[in-house]
């Protein structure tokens, strides 16, 4: 494929080629001839949203699980070290991605390893016990063991009824993971691990009939399946407006606000990002300066949204001054908004985050690991040239877009609000 | 092909590995500036490394303070226009203060070098520090240091620094709510005039340069007042605690335990230290380590173990760190010292000493093409005072470093009677 298109961007293009075996893998190939080193990436199309809801936490668990030796190799990390490579992976509620860097003269190891566990797990009853406990340390160092831990638990309970992003990746509940057996992770690995499902990215400096020679050899034999159906339930519109309080053992009250968005592949999302960077990214956003610089009633504010493949959330989270009424926070916070709602943005404003989403995606692009994860996430939500198609349509949205949307995502039926108010008031 | 066996592979140690040399230049009044060209992106790091760390500060909190407000306010700017200036030609200011340095740093886009130089400018001559930007400050620290103290980790790393190096020492020393309340803006204003607008200064610039930054950075800052670094740190008495074992309770409700053990451990000056690194990665300093084997892998009783040695520049230390679930955390601690017994009593054997040594050589490669990483490992042997072949040694000791010496850096190193051991649940 010829890069012959003629837009004229600041970053240099991220070139990649494309083919696809018989077995349906998908391969990508970016070649970058300035580093010693290669990177192989493995994305599986199955992430949390997959999952059946009495059995939650199993796409994350399994991704644990895929370290735990393959059908012909004992152990996935030793031979990836003694070839001076190292990896690692994460599940979200979309996807689940394996990545590995090492020396390009290395670079067949990687294969070796990445299409042996894509024929087949070990399925070893001792790795599957010992992960379910790590995980569950997991669970308990991330989302028990913290103050406000629990938040996204909360949140997406009350935001989605139906779609799966109501349980978090890591599971809705412990008792999931603690009783998963050894059965639900082979029908698990059969279902969703195979060619078809994934997509293999290779970069670094390495021709494409290279790969295509390697590929072939370790990927091609392996017998394709059927490709992801992602068959849930969407989220139906919200019809009214969402409230809940909850009381735990934490210093400060904390206002948390949500508002169903598109999904990523939508055309609004771009507009929506940058929305969102207008009214809660850094110390020049609107809400920083007007309700944590100018009227005090927040310690910390932001806005932000998780990129999520489906339609998503925009969220505002803040933690509140001690002695500030969350009511009157909340007060202070709609005021921004409805403003915001009436009056819109200046082109200045605009610009400006513009110009920092530029500079954010050119130094994301700076790895080669980032490079290689970014277009293995493209593809599988669509095609991983929108990574250099993004820029220019971020620079395509208009201010009138910013108004309209805002009056879209901010309407009061389609907000969750939760009060996560302190239990036992700390003493300063 | 056979899938039973791996492929051939090409040991890391067998690589040749360097580190491409820095530019170097001075502004007009002698401030050092390292550069380093390159990148597939136009983008530009710049960093401005003063010696302005806590271990000049007389009042505990104020170099930390002086380095966060120091974006809130110029004579002819407000915290929020100067946020909105940088801002908007999508730059990231950053600043960190740290024990012995403190930074302030920029990235961003090159062609705009230009346009937010003169901001950094304004930033190191008039740096306002209005008493309310330092009141809504100091509120907001105090609440986040309120919330980071109900989170057993937070608790556990401040406190195994107060064992290692003492209370008084810019090592050990916490910040508590009272030291907050204490500090005045002209303790700040003063702070900032001695160690920033007249302090110690090294510039680090890497990424796409434009092809006049050595212009660019006079006009900004080469008649500055600013000092030459002489990148010597002053020696302060440590006070290490008496009581080696220590048990907390910090919250009645958590689940899990966090433990830190703790050692005295040379810096990088040692000749033991580039060596000791092989042996730390083998205990517990990478995800096939001893100890992430042992205690994830085969127990799991975490999510994660690690073992490194600290960044301080003076006295340094070893830490063994890990969260583990409450009922098994006295377990854990158990077999980090069977651990340590085994490679004090054990030689390791050649192979798994070769694929320590491969895997350190080869994260060690993939951070030697882009100009950030590579200017980063600069920084790190300028500051620290190192000799300009300490990289190259650094990767000769390690791929000639024998089961034998390993075995005797563990008989040095990893006495349990010379650990200290905190547990905060």
């Amino acid at each position: 494929m010829q890069s012959n298109i003629l837009l004229v961007f600041l970053q240099p293009m991220i070139s990649f080629e494309r083919f696809v075996l018989s077995n349906g893998l998908k391969v990508l190939v970016h070649e970058d001839n300035t580093t010693p080193m290669a990177v192989v990436d493995v994305i599986y199309d199955v992430g949390a949203r997959d999952e059946d809801p009495n059995h939650t936490g199993f796409a994350h668990l399994f991704e644990h699980l895929m370290f735990g030796g393959s059908v012909n190799i004992p152990i996935y990390d030793e031979p990836l070290q003694r070839a001076g490579g190292e990896n690692n992976a994460f599940t979200t509620n979309d996807l689940t991605n394996y990545y590995c860097q090492l020396p390009v003269e290395n670079i067949e190891t990687a294969f070796w390893l990445e299409s042996d566990r894509m024929i087949s797990l070990a399925f070893n009853a001792k790795s599957l016990e010992v992960q379910r406990k790590v995980v569950c340390e997991e669970f308990k160092e991330h989302y028990i063991n913290k103050p406000y831990g629990d938040v996204w638990h909360k949140l997406r309970t009350m935001a989605y009824k139906h779609h799966p992003y109501r349980w978090m990746t890591i599971g809705d509940k412990l008792e999931h993971i603690e009783k998963a057996t050894l059965e639900e992770v082979k029908s698990f690995f059969q279902r969703y691990y195979h060619p078809a499902n994934a997509v293999l990215v290779v970069a670094g400096n390495i021709t494409v009939p290279r790969v295509r020679e390697l590929a072939e050899k370790w990927f091609g034999e392996i017998k394709p399946g059927t490709p992801t159906a992602h068959n849930y339930e969407q989220e139906p519109e919200q019809t009214e407006a969402r409230q809940m309080t909850v009381e735990a053992s934490v210093p400060f009250d904390a206002l948390y606000k949500c508002w169903h968005i598109c999904s990523r592949t939508d055309a609004k999302y771009y507009g929506t990002d940058l929305l969102t960077d207008i009214l809660g990214g850094g110390s020049s956003s609107r809400l920083y300066q007007a309700l944590v610089k100018e009227q005090h009633l927040f310690s910390s504010i932001s806005c932000y949204h998780l990129g999520a493949s489906d339609a998503g959330l925009l969220t505002i989270e803040g933690k509140l001054i001690k002695g500030v009424d969350i009511k009157k926070a909340e007060l202070a916070l709609n005021e921004q908004l409805q403003r915001f709602k009436q009056k819109g943005v200046t082109n200045e404003e605009l610009e400006k985050v513009k110009n920092k989403t530029e500079s954010a995606m050119a130094f994301e692009d700076i790895s080669l690991m980032n490079r290689a994860s970014s277009l293995a996430m493209y593809e599988i939500i669509g095609d991983a040239n929108m990574m250099n198609t993004d820029l220019a349509k971020y620079r395509e949205v208009t201010t009138q877009e910013i108004l309209e949307l805002s009056n879209e995502i901010f309407r009061e039926k389609n907000s969750n609000t939760l009060y996560y108010l302190a239990k036992n008031k700390v003493k300063e | 092909m056979n899938r039973l066996l791996s492929p051939e592979i090409k040991q890391a140690i067998d690589f040749h590995l360097s580190l491409k040399p820095y530019e170097y230049f001075e502004l007009n009044n002698g401030i050092p500036v390292y550069l380093f060209s390159g990148g597939s992106q136009e983008v530009v790091q710049l960093e401005l490394v003063f010696f302005s760390g806590n271990f000049y500060e007389a009042k505990t909190a104020v170099a930390g303070l002086t380095n966060s407000l120091i974006r809130c306010g110029t004579k002819t700017r407000t915290a929020f226009e100067l946020s909105e200036a940088f801002d908007y030609y999508g730059s990231y200011f950053g600043s960190s203060c740290f024990s012995e340095t403190a930074t302030i740093t920029l990235h961003g886009l090159s062609k705009y070098l230009n346009k937010v130089l003169p901001l950094m400018r304004d930033l190191l001559t008039e740096a306002t520090y209005p008493e309310n930007e330092l009141n809504i400050h100091r509120k907001n620290f105090k609440q986040r240091l309120v919330v980071n103290l109900k989170k057993c980790e937070f608790v556990a790393g401040r406190q195994i620094d107060e064992m290692l190096f003492g209370n008084t020492h810019p090592y050990g020393r916490k910040i508590e709510l009272a030291n907050l309340d204490d500090i005045t803006v002209e303790d700040i204003r003063s702070f900032y005039d001695r160690y920033y607008k007249n302090g110690s200064c090294a510039i680090f610039i890497s990424g796409w340069l434009p092809n006049d930054v050595q212009q660019q950075l006079n006009l900004a800052l080469g008649d500055l007042p600013l000092q030459r670094p002489d990148f010597v740190i002053p020696e302060l008495p440590l006070t290490p605690a008496t009581e080696r074992i220590v048990r907390i309770e910090n919250d009645s409700s958590s689940v899990q335990g966090a433990i830190r053990l703790a050692t005295p451990f040379p810096n990088r000056h040692h000749a033991d230290f580039n060596k000791a690194g092989v042996l730390n990665a083998l205990f517990g300093g990478f995800f096939g380590s001893r100890l992430m084997s042992n205690i994830r892998e085969d127990k799991g009783y975490t999510y994660g173990i690690y073992s490194f040695f600290k960044a301080n520049m003076k006295q340094n230390a070893w830490l063994i760190s890990t969260e583990a679930g409450k009922d098994v955390c006295e377990a854990a601690i158990g077999e980090i010292y069977k651990e340590m017994d085994k490679l004090c009593n054990e030689e390791v054997g050649e192979d798994e000493l070769l694929l320590v040594k491969n895997y350190l050589l080869g994260a060690v490669l993939g951070t030697l093409d882009g100009p950030f990483q590579i200017l980063g490992r600069w920084k790190n042997i300028i500051l620290n005072n190192l000799d300009e072949n300490y990289f190259t040694n650094s990767i000769h000791d390690i791929k000639t470093v024998t089961p034998a010496e390993i075995k005797a850096l563990a008989q040095k190193y990893l006495q349990p009677e010379n650990f200290f051991e905190l547990v905060v649940y």
